[in-house]
């Protein structure tokens, strides 16, 4: 007896506009301030209006866009009626039957070794409101808070297919999605400031012996707060709803076999039962009567595809393509978001290698930005910098370890805080500073090697009595005077010269 | 014709309302709600056939905002009408939960 392992996600992102979903209040994140950002409308106080936000529409159509989501030509709101102290109106205005986007899909990765992808598809995303904070009382006892800034701001509810088959695969496809909003701009994705919320509907087909199939009752796990958490409770939650079927052998449909909520204890790295709510859901929705319905012209929504940016999925295809750079190179950089990317780009095209500049962002760069708490943003040594350097080392004017020394040294301007320009003239100085350019002139090399055998009689000797080591010291010597020179050119020429002599 | 209106169903959509209805108040209410009902469901004799679906009362469409902050309401404003606050936050009774 096995199983097969069905998932669905919900996931809610908050948009970054300026402005709540229907009012002008401020969209801020603000809990030290807490109901600074209400007015009549999101307080839901009599007589008010509510009048839709342009922005919210747009993000959500160029979200919808990057889903594969049709856009819908004519759209609607609805309201969803239920009590909770959070939702000052009673209902929260929500979209029912005519969301503004619908039926597409986002593709994962799903084994990194063979690259296979797999396409999940995606029901809907549609626009909605979202509630205030309540706040409980950690004992237990006295009133529950309740903040109302976030009442009415503006919620894109992205629903997915049940295509997903494995806890890993629904952080595969949460990473991705991330980073595409992140791509788009749409939200920034915070999840300890619950921009992104994540409810993962879970059950079983359990592949009975005798050959059937058996659905498991369904469950939903809720408000997990990490997508490393969402991966651990679903693992969880599939062990837990095999044991429960053998033990019981209870299945979707029985009686008493309604959808259960859960929630996920990080601590004990299990799901457990939320208690349920006494009255089965019943929303009756029906058509805001005062918001208008929105459609849209094909022109409208080819103008707003003409505006997107180049997909990650994309972006990592494409650059592995023109810089000859791997897979995983091209995913590191492309998962560092776009002003990394197009860093990368400009330092790739601009030394013409798209391998050297791979190697030095997804490692040093990126090192260094970690270890400086920067962002390529702030990182002080700009791609025309670095670009230079690379060329520099392409050129055969200084060696890779020289290019780090001078890469430490700029960043070591930049800390001191001195108003060192760093550009690439800072470059050619520190080069010839520390004498790091490579000596190309063999004559140079040459006398500094007569010179050390003339000054080092007895490793000379030494050497030729056959004490391989005493070479290290003359070598050591011709360094010296030729800083830049290549080590290997010096040890190479400087074993010529004693094996005539 | 729709099945007639139950004073069960009334009860129920009566509690999803958060209403407390007397027991004579129910029977009044189920009396009155489904004769609105019956009303309504004369609509039905209408043939809609070539009639495309009506989903929105309002024939505007496309009515925006420009996403523009405006003032909100000063904090003890937003809170005036509230039965109890902190002078910060609005407070409710305990919801249960979990
Ligand atoms: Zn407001």
């Amino acid at each position: 007896m096995d199983y097969t392992v069905i998932i669905g996600l919900e996931v809610h992102v908050q948009l970054l506009t300026k402005t709540k979903l229907y009012c002008g209040c401020a969209n801020l994140f603000n809990p030290d301030n807490p109901n600074v950002q209400t007015c009549p409308v999101c307080l839901g106080l009599p007589g008010s209006l509510p009048v839709l936000n342009k922005r919210a529409v747009e993000l959500a159509v160029r979200t919808g866009l990057a889903l594969n989501l049709d856009i819908s030509q004519y759209t609607k709101w609805d309201r969803k009626q239920y009590y909770y102290p959070d939702l000052p109106k009673n209902y929260q205005i929500s979209q029912y039957d005519l969301p503004i986007t619908h039926d597409g899909w986002l593709e994962i990765e799903v084994n990194a070794d063979t690259g296979e992808r797999k396409r999940v598809g995606i029901i809907r995303a549609h626009l909605e409101e979202d509630a205030g904070k309540n706040m409980h009382d950690e004992r237990g006892r006295g009133d529950s808070q309740v903040d109302l800034n976030r009442a009415g701001t503006p919620l894109l509810e992205i629903v997915s297919k049940t295509d997903i088959r494995s806890a890993a695969e629904a952080r595969k496809y949460l990473e991705e999605l991330k980073l595409l909003l992140l791509y788009l701009g749409v939200s920034d994705c915070n999840m300890q400031e619950g921009s992104l919320r994540c409810d993962a509907n879970v059950n079983l087909h359990v592949h009975t012996n005798d050959g059937h199939n058996i659905p498991t009752p369904i469950t939903e796990i809720k408000n997990v707060n990490s997508f490393r958490n969402v991966e651990l409770a679903i693992t969880s939650e599939v062990e837990r709803q095999f044991e429960e079927y053998k033990r019981t052998g209870k299945k979707l449909g029985d009686p008493g076999a309604t959808k259960e909520t859960r929630g996920f204890n990080a601590a004990t790295g299990k799901t457990f039962a939320q208690r349920g709510k006494e009255e089965a859901h019943d929303y009756r929705y029906f058509p805001e009567p005062d918001l208008c319905p929105v459609t849209f012209t094909e022109e409208q929504i080819q103008a707003v595809r003409e505006s997107l940016i180049e997909f990650p999925a994309d972006r990592r295809t494409r650059m592995q393509a023109a810089y000859q750079i791997s897979p995983y190179d091209a995913a590191v950089i492309v998962d560092q978001q776009t002003e990394f990317a197009d860093f990368y780009e400009t330092v790739a095209k601009g030394c013409g290698d798209g391998k050297q500049a791979a190697n030095w962002m997804t490692q040093d760069v990126l090192r260094e930005m970690n270890d400086r708490k920067l962002t390529i943003g702030t990182f002080p040594i700009r791609p025309e910098v670095l670009c230079a350097i690379l060329k520099k080392i392409n050129q055969g004017d200084i060696t890779i370890k020289a290019g780090r020394d001078v890469f430490m040294a700029l960043l070591e301007d930049a800390s001191m805080g001195t108003d060192v320009i760093i550009d690439p003239e800072r470059v050619d100085r520190i080069i010839a500073e520390k004498g790091l350019a490579i000596v190309k002139d063999t004559g140079a090399i040459e006398a500094a090697i007569a010179a050390a055998i003339a000054k080092n009689e007895k490793a000379v000797a030494d050497f030729k009595s056959g004490k391989q080591a005493a070479v290290g010291k003359l070598i050591g010597e011709v360094m010296k005077q030729c800083k830049g020179a290549d080590p290997q050119t010096v040890r190479t020429m400087l074993l010529e010269t004693l094996a005539k002599a | 014709m729709a099945e007639p209106l139950s004073l069960d169903k009334v009860q129920r959509v009566a509690n999803l309302a958060r209403l407390k209805l007397s027991t004579d108040e129910l029977q009044a209410m189920t009396t009155q709600l489904g004769r609105i009902l019956d009303y309504v469901d004369r609509l039905s004799e209408l043939d809609t056939e070539d009639v495309a679906p009506m989903a929105h009362a309002v024939e505007v469409s496309n009515v925006f905002r420009e996403d523009v902050v405006v003032d909100s309401l000063p904090r003890p404003e937003a809170l005036k009408n509230a039965p109890k606050t902190d002078g910060r936050f609005f407070l409710v009774p305990q919801v249960i939960e979990h």
